[in-house]
């Protein structure tokens, strides 16, 4: 689902979109860094994960294409399992895909790379357009990867898991390696430089969020009848679409989903108060909406022996008390003739 | 519980019926002792779960450095942990003289100190110089400038240390003994260092970490057994919060058993502390809902929770007694996210005429054992999860401070709440991960919990 | 965020207009700061587009890449912004006041007073907001390295001479930066931010356009319309009406209009580099003018907007009465600017890639210090702040109900009085916990001795209260829960008569000096934080690093840092 034309179909466009600079800039890097085979990418393989193998020389690159999502995972396993049937090779798949089991439906996934060693286990490459500057990333940028590596990894060992079934492979499930490694630009130059990533943690985080995903279909069934998301639908029918599926707004959504205008524009007019951030909830309890917690300041609504009734009284007549003594020399200037919003802004409430 | 796909080594262990615990932890310490003694490394490094004997392992090391005519310095974290090694040290050996390296405030010292006959006190280094082994603080120990450096040190509690400061005390040592408990809470600073996070010396990390990081040749050992935590904990508490560095508890399960003279009375406290004697663990959950932090129900039921087990003439028996013990004030703790649930806890405690009971932090109960615990769980009827309140170390010292039983009060909806707020923590390149996520710990031990939870509506 | 902070914010979208956070100014500004509003190109890691810099808010300087791919017009780029920086920087550098320092006898190791030159003013460069400064700092780090023709004749491509000191200058206002309560490099978010609450979070507050447009609304119009506004509105030809503050900009002007003239410019500069004869040549570099200068307009077009915001975000600053301490803190950035001045006359090299471990807990315990120093003194400045710590059990205020006098038990008794004061505040006391008063700007120390039954006089002391226990309680009070901190939270106990014993600042004699102890009626107000932060330790040099830490760095490396290699990409 194409969550941007939704948005703008809603009325509440996102500021989201690529610059074609970023565009053109990422695609060339990731052609660099596979560009000849992927020499550059196994150097940067051997020499940050498995020193102790045989240098990559040549490497096996196989021909991954194949008809629709399905033939295409199909496709990547069974590279997967040739590769391990070649000891002592190297072996990169390019752009392979993967199936993993999301709440009873499979869901495909296409890491930039996967490298099997000599040694036959697995390891996820991610290829970044974000600077590596002296050694070191955006931690933001670097846990989105992590994560997006995590999924990856569960997938592969998925893979792994049916691969050692099958009557035809030998011994153990190959191993997927837990350290993944990202492939970003040096410094800032185009040039390709590596750091490994342990990833165990949003491993776990990852395996037990699928596990506590409820089935599809519940989520299917608590949408109601006839629920679609066609954004060629007209406005009134598409936000009723939209608002029957459960979604808490917090400010952070704004730089990560394409729906947050409009989720936002709901939560103001519900006038709740996470509107302003999820830890402004933290000291109002069972309040959610602002006039509540304002009508609770002002002693209008609320039991004065619950806590945060309290609390709140309590703040606001300190706040009045610091407002109210700080009027009087600020008026004073006031009336010198200061610009309008500060002073309009620091005179008392009458 | 759903942890099959990550079977953990710890489950395999307690399979092992036969399992000398006692043995394996008395080569732990042989070897800890080897290499801290007759090894040719600067530096060894103890890694030591709940309860694992870090306490006896520090004063022995320090006998018998003192023995082998080694200048020995200590340094802990905290005044206290600095007064307590101090006694300990005068318990097992009267005849030791020991030096106090203290501040110049107003009272430095535990007033207990004054009456050890071989322990001397100052402010000045110099005046302790010549003293077999000098006991202080980090922050006291960095002040001290131009003196001869002792050839061996104990740093204590390495892991709640930060790099900063042990790098403005490793000048005045030789060599050094590093002991600490990984699972706890994380030093930390109230400014951004964000610009050093993956440097091997960044000042903000732990001193273990800036060690390692130098050093990796260094001996690394683990003391394996947690002779505090009962069977029944240990096993969660080694999944949940040391999966990388599984341990096993001393005793097995028939080994404590905790009873209550008087029957249940049928209600939710009552019926969680049975709950809780018999299996070790109770979830005592009360209905969703939002609260304050102070929620007036939830510390309500914890202080009934705590006079309940006071009235109910609980006793213990375990491997250190035959008789049984009775369950006292002094042997039950409360422990809370914030100061202020524990100053609200301690109020209705106090009208329950039940204030003799330890009420604390989950900061201040680190390194303290009880025999049941009572915790307030600290996601508790929040409407949100901040990065504080899933930090894994908080909870690990939360559920790891019993020998007998923990008994967790929380409102329902915190697994639905972890829902909400996925794991999204950044990361930050050449970070050595240490310890599990804070969000998947949480959920793991809800889990388990969840096999022992009594709903109640007060 | 204090329940205070929350109930402003909650106000605010009530009223629909920001509310005060503070009622003083809490960060120096320039009476001529330098503005600059730089603009970056998506997916190059500090690789500068464009920007208006300048003193003057009437005639910036528009500077533009017509081609940021091009290494000579980014360096072109650079030597127009040295041309601007620096001067501006020497403007500072050359005014000077004698002042004292304390500093280490390198024969006898004592400490002694030197007289040293302290610059009379620092610079002070604003930019829009904080990915700003992050970009300030990028720069710094992409130039400082570099080497001209004249330090290195070897060098394959020359940066323009002054274009390495304005890399290092940049990355000492990006580090000074990171220090709480520093004005060197501030972001006119943070600013706003500081001192106005707006009804949307603190993330949507990153936006200097919505930001203004909480606090000062067009007229008939609220806050919160406004800002939706400035953050979304698009013209007809779907661009920004409000373009973002930068340095990223919009992928909509990239890919619309950026995009097809960087092509144009392109073409035209392939052109004239084929033109045949002078007459061509004539012709096609009248086309490549034009080509540069539809850049320039669309670059000024992006950046002029934001530029008018910054100047109307310091009116609305200057309108604010500066608190007391802060001349204070903006001497220690004057300090830290006449020391980098003097590293820079004494030849010593540029800033190093990474902090060595000394260098680097040094600077962690200078801000920690900071930022202790910057909340006490927030508070002592502004009662609006000071409310923040009294809710939180940090401080109390109240009336004085009666004075008597004590002495201490010494040989010589020195006065100790005894100060009863009422008031409705909750702090966090204990037995004996140490309490302090601004008197005269100095801090001074009374003890907690207990509270007063308001019945029979002198009754309980302090337990089975609760408050402040023993151990780090000062962190553990500051309400920061992501750091790691549990808070305090409102206090529980209700405040009521306590008596405070007050401890100093009274003069030597056996009767205070008058002035000295607070009389029946006084209003006071008592803090449970120290209104100086201590020093820590002193730390080895980095020649005595210790071998827990890697032993003592590399002292070549650290001064011959290469540059950074160059690469083919890097040229068209």
């Amino acid at each position: 689902m194409d969550k941007a034309t939704l948005a703008g179909a809603l009325g509440s466009p996102s500021a989201f979109g690529q610059s074609q600079f970023a565009l053109v800039r990422g695609n060339a890097f990731e052609a660099r860094v596979k560009a000849d085979g992927g020499t550059e990418l196994l150097r940067l393989v051997h020499e940050k994960l498995d020193r102790s193998a045989e240098p990559p020389a040549a490497a096996r690159v196989p021909d991954l294409s194949a008809a629709g999502h399905a033939g295409r995972a199909a496709r990547t396993e069974l590279a997967l399992g040739e590769a391990v049937l070649a000891p002592g090779e190297w072996t990169l798949l390019d752009h392979p895909l993967l199936a993993l089991d999301v709440a009873g439906s499979p869901a495909f996934l296409e890491p930039d790379a996967v490298v099997v060693h000599p040694d036959g286990s697995w390891t996820v490459v991610e290829i970044k357009s974000f600077p590596l500057l002296d050694g070191s990333a955006d931690p933001a940028k670097v846990g989105a990867a992590a994560r997006q590596a995590a999924v990856y990894v569960l997938a592969l060992e998925e893979v792994a898991t049916r691969l050692a079934a099958a009557p035809d492979v030998p011994g153990e499930a190959p191993r997927v390696r837990h350290r993944i490694l990202l492939v970003c630009p040096k410094d800032f130059s185009n040039l390709p430089t590596a750091s490994a990533v342990d990833v165990r943690k949003q491993r776990a985080v990852t395996a037990r969020q699928l596990a506590r995903l409820t089935r599809i279909e519940h989520i299917a069934d608590a949408l109601p009848e006839g629920t679609c998301f066609a954004p060629e639908l007209p406005r009134e029918r598409l936000t009723a679409s939209v608002e029957s599926v459960p979604a808490s707004y917090a400010p952070e959504c704004l730089s990560a989903c394409e729906l947050a205008f409009h989720c936002r524009d709901r939560s103001r007019a519900q006038d709740a108060v996470t509107t302003l951030g999820r830890p402004v909830r933290a000291e109002l309890g069972g309040l959610t909406t602002v006039e509540d917690v304002l009508a609770a300041a002002r002693g209008e609504l609320g039991d004065p022996a619950d806590p945060t009734v309290a609390a709140l009284r309590r703040a606001a007549a300190l706040r009045a008390e610091a407002l109210a003594g700080a009027a009087a020399p600020t008026g004073a200037r006031a009336l010198a003739g200061v610009a309008g919003a500060a002073r309009a802004e620091v005179a008392p409430c009458p | 519980m759903t942890r099959s796909s990550t079977a953990s080594p710890s489950s395999t262990l307690s399979a092992e019926a036969v399992f000398d615990a006692g043995a394996a932890a008395g080569r732990a310490t042989d070897a800890i002792l080897r290499d801290t003694l007759h090894g040719t490394a600067r530096g060894v490094v103890v890694d030591s779960p709940p309860g694992a004997g870090k306490s006896t392992l520090v004063v022995r090391a320090a006998l018998e450095l003192a023995d082998a005519g080694r200048p020995l310095m200590v340094v802990a974290q905290t005044n206290a942990q600095v007064d307590d090694l101090v006694l300990r040290l005068a318990e097992k050996n009267p005849a030791l003289p020991v030096g106090r390296l203290h501040s110049s405030d107003t009272d430095p010292y535990d007033k207990a100190l004054d009456g050890l006959d071989n322990v001397r006190k100052s402010a000045k280094a110099s005046d302790l110089a010549g003293i077999d082994v000098v006991v202080s603080t980090a922050a006291k120990w960095a002040h001290v400038k131009g003196v001869e450096p002792w050839a061996h040190a104990i740093v204590d509690e390495a892991y709640q240390m930060r790099s900063d400061a042990l790098l403005a005390v490793a000048g005045l040592f030789e060599r050094a003994l590093f002991v600490g408990d990984p699972g706890q809470l994380d030093p930390f600073s109230i400014v951004g260092g964000e610009q050093w996070a993956g440097l091997s010396y960044d000042p903000s990390a732990s001193a273990v970490t800036t060690l390692l990081a130098h050093n990796p040749e260094l001996p690394q050992h683990r003391l394996p057994v947690s002779w505090r935590l009962p069977a029944s904990a240990a096993p969660l508490v080694s999944d949940a919060f040391y999966p990388y560095t599984p341990f096993r508890s001393g005793t097995g399960h028939g080994d404590r058993r905790l009873a209550l003279g008087v029957p249940s009375d049928g209600s939710g406290p009552d019926r969680v502390i049975d709950e809780a004697a018999e299996s070790g663990w109770g979830l005592l959950e009360l209905p969703a809902r939002h609260t304050p932090r102070t929620d007036p129900e939830a510390v309500r039921a914890v202080a009934l929770v705590v006079r309940r087990l006071l009235d109910r003439e609980g006793a213990s028996v375990s491997e250190r007694s035959e008789d049984a013990v009775p369950l006292t004030a002094d042997r039950i703790a409360v422990g809370t996210a914030h100061r202020d649930q524990a100053a609200a806890v301690r109020t209705a405690l106090a009208e329950l005429g039940a204030a003799d009971v330890t009420v604390d932090t989950a900061n201040r109960l680190q390194g303290r054992e009880f025999d049941v615990t009572v915790v307030l769980h600290p996601l508790s009827g929040r409407p949100d999860a901040t990065a504080f309140h899933l930090e894994t170390g908080r909870l690990c010292v939360l559920a790891s401070r019993h020998r007998h039983a923990c008994i967790v009060v929380c409102r329902a909806g915190v697994g639905e709440l972890l829902d909400a707020y996925p794991s999204t923590e950044p990361v930050q390149l050449g970070t050595l991960v240490k310890f599990p996520d804070g969000w998947e710990a949480n959920h793991a031990v809800l889990a388990h919990l969840a096999h022992h939870r009594i709903t109640w509506q007060p | 965020m204090s329940l205070i902070t929350t109930l402003a914010r909650l106000e605010a979208v009530s009223t629909g207009r920001a509310r005060p956070a503070a009622t003083v100014r809490h960060r120096h500004l320039s009476e001529r700061p330098l503005v600059f509003v730089p603009l970056t190109t998506a997916g190059e890691a500090g690789a500068p587009l464009g920007a208006l810099v300048g003193t003057d808010r009437d005639a910036p300087r528009l500077l533009a890449v017509p081609q940021p791919r091009d290494r000579d017009l980014r360096f072109a780029f650079l030597a127009e912004l040295a041309d601007v920086v620096l001067p501006y920087i020497d403007g500072c550098a050359e005014a000077v006041e004698a002042a004292e320092r304390s500093e280490t006898d390198p024969e006898t190791g004592k400490r002694v007073k030197v007289e040293v030159e302290l610059c009379a003013d620092a610079p002070q460069l604003i930019v829009p907001s904080r990915a700003g400064v992050d970009f300030v700092r990028l720069l710094g780090r992409s130039t400082r390295f570099r080497r001209t023709a004249e330090q290195d004749p070897e060098a394959p491509f020359p940066a323009p001479p002054r274009v390495p000191l304005l890399g290092r200058w940049l990355t000492h206002f990006g580090e000074r930066a990171r220090v709480p309560g520093s004005s060197l490099l501030p972001a006119m978010t943070d600013l706003l931010g500081r001192h106005w609450a707006t009804g949307q979070s603190s993330l949507e507050d990153q936006h200097l356009g919505a930001l203004l447009a909480w606090i000062d609304p067009p007229a008939g119009r609220s806050g919160a319309e406004a800002a939706r506004e400035a953050e979304l509105a698009r013209d007809a030809g779907g661009q920004l009406r409000c373009p973002p503050a930068g340095p990223a900009t919009d992928p909509a002007f990239d890919n619309k209009l950026l995009a097809p003239a960087i092509e144009r410019y392109d073409r035209a500069r392939t052109a004239f580099a084929a033109a045949q004869d002078g007459l061509e040549a004539d012709e096609r570099l009248g086309a490549l003018t034009a080509a540069e200068r539809e850049i320039r307009t669309l670059v000024e077009s992006r950046t002029r907007p934001t530029w008018d915001a910054v100047w109307r975000g310091l009116d609305l600053l200057r309108a604010l009465p500066e608190g007391v301490r802060v001349e204070e803190r903006w001497t220690r950035d004057r300090w830290s600017f006449t020391g980098h001045r003097d590293r820079v006359l004494a030849g010593e090299p540029p800033q190093p890639r990474r902090d060595d471990a000394v260098t680097a807990a040094n600077k962690l315990a200078t801000r920690e210090r900071e930022q202790a120093r910057l909340e006490a003194q927030e508070a002592l400045d502004d009662p609006l702040v000071m409310a923040g710590r009294r809710l939180s059990g940090e401080a109390f205020a109240g009336e004085v109900t009666d004075v008597v006098m004590a002495y201490s038990e010494s040989k010589r008794p020195s006065p100790r009085p005894l100060v009863t004061v009422r008031t409705d505040d909750r702090p966090h006391l204990g037995a004996r916990t140490r309490v302090y008063r601004s008197l005269g700007g100095k801090p001074q120390a009374a003890e907690f001795v207990g509270y007063e039954d308001e019945t029979d006089g002198h009754g309980a002391d302090g337990h089975g209260r609760d408050g402040a226990e023993e151990g780090p309680a000062a962190v553990e009070s500051t309400g920061v829960e992501s750091a790691g901190v549990e808070s305090a939270g409102a206090g529980q106990s209700s405040g009521g008569l306590l008596v405070l014993r007050i401890m100093d600042k009274m003069g030597r004699g056996r009767e205070p000096e008058a002035g000295s102890v607070p009389e029946k009626g006084d209003r006071v107000c008592f803090t449970l934080f120290e209104h100086e932060p201590r020093g820590g330790a002193k730390l080895p040099d980095p020649e005595e690093t210790p071998w827990t830490h890697g032993g003592p760095p590399d002292a070549e490396a650290a001064v011959r840092e290469p540059a950074d290699p160059v690469t083919e990409e890097d040229v068209l």
